[in-house]
């Protein structure tokens, strides 16, 4: 069994790394967190690793938008190499390794064509934009998985509790076509829900106004997911509103948080496969 | 050449901002625009050619699922009649100016100047209803900017606007000479033209200073002027200003207590209570060998001991002045300037954990005509949150509790208390963290945002009165952005050695920050010239005392330079070499090597005269009000539930990320549905163990109209009944765990400098503030709980022509305390039905400055007494039950007495409860369910543990009901049944409460 090695990137104001590095290492995994540049500068290279993270914060304070001005960086500058990171990056994924982008990180997975990618031009489809309540809001929501959606990251979760921290996470699809796409090859990988799954376009329970509910995104492969909600902000029973009273009615319950399950998915996947 | 790029979404997206701007003018404004959209300029003034335009703003600026893009040409549709444009002013903050810059050379592969503005961005409504000029003129200037940092243009749209905000400003001579050689009067007038807020006495001091022979002397034989330079005299003022010198709780007080006939002389209030009481309790804590009291008041913020690895540095300030000119400026400059303080503490690089804020405002629905440059307390409400979300949500920093206090007399000056904690390690690359080593030959590295006229006379400006002519440049704009790179950038230059010591650039800028890292080797040698500028020709004293945010002092060594550079390079963080510290005992301050000045070191700190002030206490005539019989008591409940200082702040909490870090374990809301207020925040400190802190805040300014003394004593008690309540232990000198506790205490108070026109109850005012100290003195060496940073805030007055609206004496108590176990602790809210109800702690007929006789607009006298002994031993009583998993919930009983508390448990559950009260009873129905007395719980218990938990308690707990599965609040008293309510009705009016 390999030891897998995810790599977590901060730096511009991206701010949950070390939630997401403390989530691997939960899981099982190797996990370093380095700064952006360290990879525009030659320090590392993402191909030492298997799995490539974006957490979630506010890249650039979110000025021209969430995730817009890291996107273009990634896009558009060229590092030593003389290459863009988005070249590395599909190098990357086409040795078949894993990106993860979560909030801030999936908003930029989705301005750079990472996310949903329906036709492998790496072409922006969808947007996350600011949410109906013109507000940023914290809140705990319920998201129900896609059944028919295969991505590993993914498995054996049902329904699932989970923070959102955002103002800009509504997903506007392109038009239909894309929409079209998404729908048949189930890269709606969550959906926003009531408590028993029952999937809702109310607020708050769609805390922003998600075309289709979405709450997270594949592309065709699977390999690459972007979702709003915070699991790795919930790697402890105790980060839940609720804890009391779950564990009153559970005395024996795992004191895991069911965020931690994402990690352990893909690090289980990567070990195995 | 200037270019424009108009970005404005398509016509089939929604809005959402323009909604809200169509929502807000209609119900606050009563303007109606009719749909609103919303565009965004961009004006860039790099050379650039038309394609390189066009690129930068179709691949960089436009997102192309949404937007619309116009290139030197704008939106035009006839459906909108009337537009507001809002533009900076020249100089304030444009960060998406600048990141659209950053953006534009990774786009455009260029290299150009991006540390200085070159694009400026601009907001754009266009309206849909012909409004007139007055009502344009109203929405631009009440709602969608602030006149004091915007420029508008509004009207009939024609098309391509032309404003641009650039900075020009031409200087005349570099360094002035000003004669102090004046008569008083015109001392004190050239005090008040430089708004040097310097009195006649201090004038004199630096007189006389100047004219001593030895000062002549050597200012001879360095060539420099006799009189002081324009810096020389800025600086002074800066130094010995209220907000750095603290001369007020530095001031020999002569205090009469005509109630008791006592008279002291008081020196300092600070020494001799609050420096004091922590004192105390170190050598009680050193006696015991269990000293965890690292750092107290020497610092930007207190240290205290977690374990052998780790430290917690922490710190709470206000920044109330500033808040009440520009709302959201004020508050994010406040927060992110309490950011700087733990992580200029020590060496420094402390990574920051948890915000916590406190605001007072005038209510929401105030309704009196305002005076000249008076906010409306909704729009300082609105813009002061939007700063702490801003200044929070940005930075990564989980906003985890605080307090809204509603009260008129806050509607001139609110006040804004921001805190801060963070964890630094207890060594740092061998050394420990919270000392500040300095030599003679270390370099003074400036890191972070450039310099421009921004917040200059800040700090001389937060100690005086605001009127109608308080200077623009006292309005600063936090940079969010421009602080998280340096913060990480200092991180990591800490932890690889690079950064010997380090400081904040606050309040007084340069002239503060070099000023008191020199006190430690006794000198320095500054170079102005080395300073980056926003702009070109700010004069020399005006860089060095300029209060630009986001900026930090570093202490380095001459071989760590270079390391030190490439890494901020690797960063993208601007660093600049402005010299060196020495041990001649002077400030030294050069521009091009001209001298700018030359201050000795011990007059600038020690020379400060000190102040006499006089206190005298009478105890007002205060009675019991006539509350009229046959109340419907839940019709009362409902009325308190939405009461402005009890109704819920979801909307306010949610919209600040209070769990970012993943730490979190006690939210301000939890419950089922997330409808539990808590009593105090609780957050781990690692994701391998559950060790971690209790945060609270003790704040209840009303009981200071009857009693100064038992308001600050009984924010004291409330503070830490908060972290009693979610599972906290009573430190211990003997224990040997470091289970520390720390507190920040934060006075705000009217001006309470006596004088016969202007302030003639100032006697009155300093007595209550000598009560409130002797408060805290007694409650902290009672409990062993010390203060080991703080904050005062003396003129909290608005003044405009005649009038003046002063604050309430207020002080707020933070505390934290450490948790050994955070699963132990316990929520607020029911858990489960059937589960025994207590109060635990006696209610006395306490009803004055209470939130019922707040409905019937009366003030009462007998207001409640914190009872300190009898309170710890219920406290002991808490921690045992705790620490035997008794507790299922717990409650602290505070405003609106135990009804709320019995509610708010309840509906934070999804539970109903059945209640019995007035067995035994020695008060009244009224204090049973409304009385505040302290130290006091709503706690439920298992059915099963009622044995045990009676016999730890014994007379301490009252069993008073049940929980109950029916949604319902009954309540009876004496068998006759009072409250009969739907429990989700209660909830409702609590939410509903602040609905603006």
């Amino acid at each position: 069994m390999k030891k897998v090695k995810a790599l977590i990137i901060t730096g511009f104001g991206i701010n949950c790394e070390e939630e997401m590095a403390a989530a691997y290492k939960l899981a099982g995994a190797e996990a370093e967190i380095y700064h952006l540049n360290d990879i525009f500068n030659g320090i590392i290279s993402i191909h030492d690793y298997h799995i490539l993270n974006f957490p979630g914060g506010f890249s650039f304070g979110d000025d021209l938008g969430s995730g817009k001005v890291l996107a273009n960086k990634m896009k558009y500058k060229k590092m030593g190499s003389g290459k863009t990171i988005l070249e590395e990056i599909r190098t990357f994924l086409d040795s078949g390794k894993f990106i993860l982008g979560i909030c801030n990180g999936f908003q930029f997975l989705v301005k750079m064509g990472l996310l949903p990618n329906t036709n492998g031009n790496f072409n922006q489809e969808v947007t996350l934009t600011r949410n109906n309540s013109a507000k940023y809001e914290d809140r705990w929501v319920y998201l129900k998985k896609n059944p028919k959606c295969q991505t590993p990251f993914l498995r054996n979760i049902d329904v699932m509790p989970c923070p959102v921290r955002h103002g800009e996470g509504k997903l506007i699809i392109k038009d239909e076509a894309i929409e079209a796409e998404i729908l048949s090859n189930n890269l709606n990988a969550f959906s926003y829900c009531e408590a028993e799954g029952n999937v809702t376009s109310e607020y708050p329970q769609n805390p922003n106004g998600a075309e289709l509910n979405c709450a997270a995104l594949t592309d065709p492969t699977g390999h690459v997911l972007g979702m709003m909600p915070h699991p790795e902000a919930f790697l402890s029973l105790y980060n839940h509103p609720n804890w009391g009273q779950i564990k009153r009615q559970n005395p024996n319950i795992s004191e895991d948080g069911e965020g931690l399950k994402i990690f352990k998915n893909i690090v289980k996947y990567i070990e195995t496969s | 050449m200037k270019n424009q790029i108009q970005l404005v979404l398509n016509d089939k997206i929604r809005d959402v901002q323009g909604e809200k701007v169509q929502r807000s003018a209609k119900s606050y404004l009563n303007i109606n625009t009719g749909i609103v959209k919303t565009g965004k300029i961009f004006n860039v003034l790099y050379d650039l050619s038309k394609e390189e335009i066009e690129r930068f703003a179709n691949l960089g600026l436009k997102d192309g699922i949404i937007h619309e893009v116009y290139i030197n040409s704008s939106y035009q549709n006839s459906d909108f009649k009337s537009f507001v444009l809002v533009a900076k002013m020249p100089g304030v903050t444009d960060d998406e100016g600048i990141s659209a810059q950053k953006t534009l050379i990774d786009i455009l592969d260029l290299e150009l100047d991006v540390s200085t503005q070159h694009i400026y961005t601009e907001d754009l409504y266009f309206i849909e209803n012909k409004l007139s000029n007055t009502e344009l003129e109203e929405l631009a200037k009440k709602q969608l900017g602030n006149k004091l940092i915007h420029h508008f243009e509004y009207g009939e749209f024609k098309g391509l606007v032309d404003y641009v905000p650039e900075v020009k400003i031409t200087s005349d001579s570099k360094v002035k000479v000003i004669s102090l050689e004046l008569e008083n009067a015109e001392l004190l007038r050239l005090s008040k033209d430089m708004l040097l807020s310097l009195n006649l006495e201090e004038m004199q001091t630096i007189k006389a200073h100047f004219a001593d022979e030895n000062v002549r002397k050597y200012r001879n034989e360095k060539s420099l002027s006799l009189n002081p330079t324009d810096c020389e005299l800025e600086v002074l003022a800066q130094t010995w200003s209220e907000h750095c010198k603290h001369k007020e709780f530095a001031a020999s007080i002569k205090y009469t207590n005509k109630e008791t006939g006592e008279e002291k002389i008081i020196d300092s209030l600070f020494k001799t209570y609050i420096r004091k009481s922590t004192e105390i309790i170190r050598n009680r804590l050193k006696k015991a060998g269990n000293n965890w009291l690292l750092k107290i008041f020497t610092d930007n913020a207190g240290v205290v001991k977690i374990d052998d690895e780790s430290v917690f540095v922490w710190k709470v300030e206000t920044h109330n002045s500033p808040s009440a000119i520009d709302p959201y400026g004020g508050a994010i400059t406040g927060i992110l300037g309490n950011n700087r303080d733990p992580i200029g503490t020590g060496i420094g690089g402390g990574k920051l954990l948890f915000n916590t804020n406190v605001l007072c405002f005038g209510p929401p629905n105030y309704d009196k005509e305002l005076l000249q440059g008076q906010l409306h307390p909704r729009r300082i409400f609105e813009g002061v949150r939007h700063g702490i979300e801003d200044g929070g949500n940005k930075s990564g920093i989980p906003t985890v509790n605080g307090s809204i206090i509603f009260d008129d007399r806050y509607s001139g000056k609110p006040l804004v208390y921001c805190g801060t904690g963070g964890v630094m390690p207890y060594k740092i690359n061998g050394v420990n963290s919270w000392l500040k080593p300095i030599d003679t030959g270390d370099l003074i590295i400036m890191a972070g945002g450039r310099v421009g006229k921004d917040g200059i006379h800040g700090a001389t400006f937060s100690s005086a009165e605001i009127d109608e002519h308080s200077p623009q440049s006292a309005v600063q704009i936090g940079s969010p952005i421009t602080q998280k790179l340096l913060s990480d950038f200092m991180q990591e230059a800490v932890q690889q050695g690079f950064i010997k010591s380090s400081t904040d650039n606050g309040a007084g800028g340069l002239s503060s920050s070099v000023g008191e890292l020199a006190t430690i080797t006794g000198g320095a040698i500054v170079n102005l010239e080395k300073v980056p500028l926003k702009y070109a020709n700010l004069k020399p004293w005006e860089i060095f005392i300029s209060e630009s945010q986001e900026r930090m002092t570093f202490v380095v060594t001459k071989d760590k330079k270079d390391n030190l550079y490439k890494l901020a390079k690797e960063r993208e963080v601007e660093l600049s070499d402005i010299g060196t510290f020495t041990d001649d005992g002077f400030i030294d301050v050069r521009f091009e090597g001209e001298p700018v000045a030359y201050l000795d070191m011990e007059f600038l700190h020690e020379g400060v005269p000190i102040k006499y002030m006089e206190a005298v206490w009478e105890k007002p005539e205060l009675n019991e009000p006539e509350i009229p019989i046959d109340l419907d008591y839940s019709q009362i409940l409902i009325k308190l539930m939405s009461s402005l200082n009890i109704c819920s702040r979801e909307d306010i909490i949610r919209q600040y990320d209070h769990e970012v870090k993943g730490k979190t374990i006690i939210k301000s809301l939890m419950g089922p549905k997330g409808k539990a207020p808590q009593d105090a925040a609780v957050m781990r400190l690692n994701f391998n163990n559950y060790a971690g802190i209790a945060i609270s805040n003790g704040i209840i300014p009303r009981y200071s109209d009857i009693d100064a003394y038992q308001m600050s004593a009984g924010a004291f008690d409330e503070a830490i009944r908060q972290i009693i309540a979610v599972g906290g232990k009573l430190p211990d000198p003997k224990d040997s765990t470091n289970r520390f506790w720390t507190v920040n205490d934060n006075f705000c108070v009217p001006d309470s400098l006596y004088d016969p026109n202007t302030n003639p109850d100032g006697k009155l005012k300093l007595a209550k503030l000598v009560q409130m100290n002797e408060a805290l003195f007694d409650m902290s060496t009672y409990y062993n709980i010390p203060m080991t940073s703080g904050k005062d805030s003396m003129k909290n007055d608005f003044k405009a022509g005649n009038i003046k609206i002063s604050v309430p004496p207020t002080i707020l108590y933070s505390m934290v305390a450490k948790i050994d176990d955070t699963r132990n602790t316990v929520t607020s809210d029911f858990k489960a039905e059937g589960d025994l109800i207590y109060q635990i702690g006696k209610t006395y007929d306490e009803l004055g400055a209470s939130e019922f006789y707040r409905l019937f607009a009366e003030l009462g006298a007998n207001v409640p007494i914190v009872r300190k002994e009898k309170a710890k031993q219920i406290y002991q009583k808490v921690m045992v039950a705790n620490q035997r998993n008794l507790i299922e919930s717990n409650h602290d009983i505070s405003d609106g007495g135990l009804a709320v508390a019995l509610t708010e448990s309840a509906f934070g559950g999804g539970f109903g409860a059945n209640i019995y009260l007035g067995v035994d009873d020695t008060n009244n129905l009224n204090s049973d369910l409304f009385s505040e007395s302290h130290s006091r719980f709503v706690t439920s218990v298992r059915p099963e543990n009622q044995a045990d938990f009676e016999s730890i308690f014994k007379d301490d707990a009252i069993l008073i009901g049940k929980v109950t599965s029916d949604q319902k609040l009954l309540v009876k008293y004496n068998s006759e049944e009072v409250i009969n309510i739907e429990v989700n009705k209660l909830r409702k009016a609590w939410e509903d409460g602040l609905a603006l």
